[in-house]
């Protein structure tokens, strides 16, 4: 079973959709990272905590037919490759709408939501979903 | 160039779900039969190089290089063992550090393993644990899966170069009218495009026939130097590049989803060392765990441009085509036992290139190159053998 811990130090991060811009040569990055790969060690000590908009579009997606124990009960699901208005592109699943509605190009918003669940003794974990707009 | 470098000898176990057979059975299984077919004994072996990907979660077994030797019976003559790990490219980079320390000049002989027991773990819990060739924290977490993730690059794929699906299915249908020649393939059955077409949906675009097995495996191989094989008087074939490259871990990082940067490099690298050219190549080994790979490996490693694999699934790619692709069944229907996979190739692309794979013989197989790809395409192994 997971120690609170490993959920607890990235809930900033996937609770409120912040990620790092790298004041050096602008790009913004999400997942966080410390180091910016087009920087290298000029971005030391300028990469900065940015919490994104939550507005995106999909830029590509695919309905789950077979997952793991944790997401067992969420099949079928729609997971896509969501480009952030800030330029990243994160993987989340699209929530709230008939599979059919979702679509490449289809803008959408970040929500809050139930991510996972470890077993059933296990810890219930938390972070973004996207909407249709 | 001093000290090249030859693969002497090669063997493996069936692909499969073996369930008579441990980790530790098939690994000496392979080995075994890899030193048998070199003709060389224990006190020959300067080092063992162990590939494996998932023994630490799927059966709670680290300190594999240990194992392997133990089990081999060469405790008692101390002979180093290491286990190297890069995921589903595994097996190819074990070749490639093996190539590395007799290419140094610090061995003359080794022998190089690769081995995956993955049906030891119950029902879709092994889904849980494939996922960790992901990014675990932010596509896992997320309800990514190896089968989603390639799904989301088919469907961009699909999008923009106006690819059908059947195009895709023709690479597993490749794979399994190619694996029935392989006695040690798992799935030796003839896929008709229909049933290709028409299987249980995974993530969509992408269905069950697109996606490679959960297997069991091992293969082996020994590689001697140059030294060795005069000395010997040996038969092999020669090593002439191995490349690695790597790029973003998660495919949303990646400046194209489906493009995968890490062949490209890696395949360029190789061509560079080997001094041949892509007109060269008699044969191709790739990466295809998802149809949708085949595809990508195919125009990222140089032989066709983007959006235009499509052109060559229906007959370049066959055992008698211009450029066959998988003769051994590839990871659709040879199986896809993670760590072995790499050395799997190896091992077919020796037989190939001694003359001894039987039915499924290419003639006239001068040089193979073999692509070994690690999750999502986050690493590439290429190598290129011949002469
Ligand atoms: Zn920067």
């Amino acid at each position: 079973m997971t120690e609170l811990s490993r959920i607890w130090r990235e809930t900033e991060y996937r609770y409120n959709l912040i990620g790092f811009k790298c004041n050096n040569c602008g790009r913004s990055y999400f997942p966080p990272r410390d180091i910016c790969p087009y920087c290298h060690r000029e971005s030391i000590g300028k990469m900065e905590k940015v919490k994104f908009s939550g507005n995106g579009e999909i830029l590509s997606y695919t309905t789950v037919h077979d997952a793991p124990p944790a997401f067992k009960r969420q099949v079928p699901y729609t997971l896509a490759l969501v480009k952030l208005d800030e330029g990243p592109v994160i993987t989340a699943q699209i929530v709230d709408c008939d599979p059919d509605e979702v679509n490449t190009g289809k803008k959408v918003h970040m929500v809050f939501r139930k991510i996972r669940e470890d077993g059933t003794n296990g810890v219930i974990e938390y972070g973004y979903k996207f909407r249709l707009n | 160039m001093l000290n090249n470098v030859y693969i002497i000898g090669a063997g493996e176990t069936k692909f499969g779900e073996l369930w008579d057979k441990s980790l530790r059975n098939l690994a000496v299984e392979a080995g075994l039969k890899a030193i048998e077919n070199a003709g060389v004994y224990s006190k020959d072996i300067d080092a063992i190089y162990g590939a494996n990907g998932l023994a630490g979660t799927i059966n709670e077994q680290e300190n594999i290089g240990a194992l392997i030797a133990d089990f081999s019976g060469l405790s008692n003559e101390g002979i180093p063992a290491l286990r190297v790990e890069a995921s589903t490219a595994s097996g190819a980079a074990a070749v490639r550090e093996a190539y590395l320390s007799i290419k140094s000049g610090e061995y003359d002989l080794v022998v190089v393993g690769g081995v995956e027991k993955m049906t030891d773990i119950h029902g879709s819990s092994i889904l849980e644990k494939m996922s960790s060739i992901l990014d675990r924290e932010w596509e896992a977490f997320f309800g990514a899966t190896p089968a989603a993730m390639a799904a989301l690059i088919a469907r961009k794929y699909m999008n923009d170069f106006n690819v059908e699906k059947e195009a895709l299915s023709m690479f597993s249908v490749n794979d399994h009218l190619n694996a029935s020649k392989n006695p040690d393939a798992q799935y030796r059955n003839k896929l008709t495009l229909e049933q290709a077409m028409g299987a249980t949906p995974i993530a969509d675009p992408l269905n069950m026939m697109d996606c490679s097995p959960i297997s069991d495996g091992a293969a082996a191989i020994v590689l001697a130097s140059e030294n060795f094989v005069k000395k010997n008087k040996k038969e092999g074939v020669k090593i002439l590049s191995s490349a690695v490259a790597e790029d973003y871990l998660s495919v949303g990082s990646r400046e194209s989803i489906y493009t995968l940067n890490s062949a490209k490099l890696a395949a360029e690298k190789a061509f560079k060392k080997a001094g041949i050219k892509r007109d060269d190549i008699s044969f191709l080994e790739v990466h295809d765990s998802f149809s949708i790979y085949g595809l990508l490996e195919l125009e990222d490693l140089g032989f066709a441009e983007k959006g235009k694999a499509k052109n060559m699934v229906y007959d370049d790619i066959k055992l008698n085509g211009r450029l066959p692709v998988n003769p051994s069944g590839g990871l659709k229907a040879k199986g896809d036992p993670y760590g072995a996979v790499g050395i799997g190739q190896v091992v077919d692309a020796y037989k190939q290139l001694m003359e001894k794979a039987g039915e499924g013989q290419i003639k006239n197989a001068r040089y193979a190159l073999l692509h070994n790809m690690a999750g999502t395409g986050a690493s590439s192994i290429v190598h290129i053998l011949g002469e």
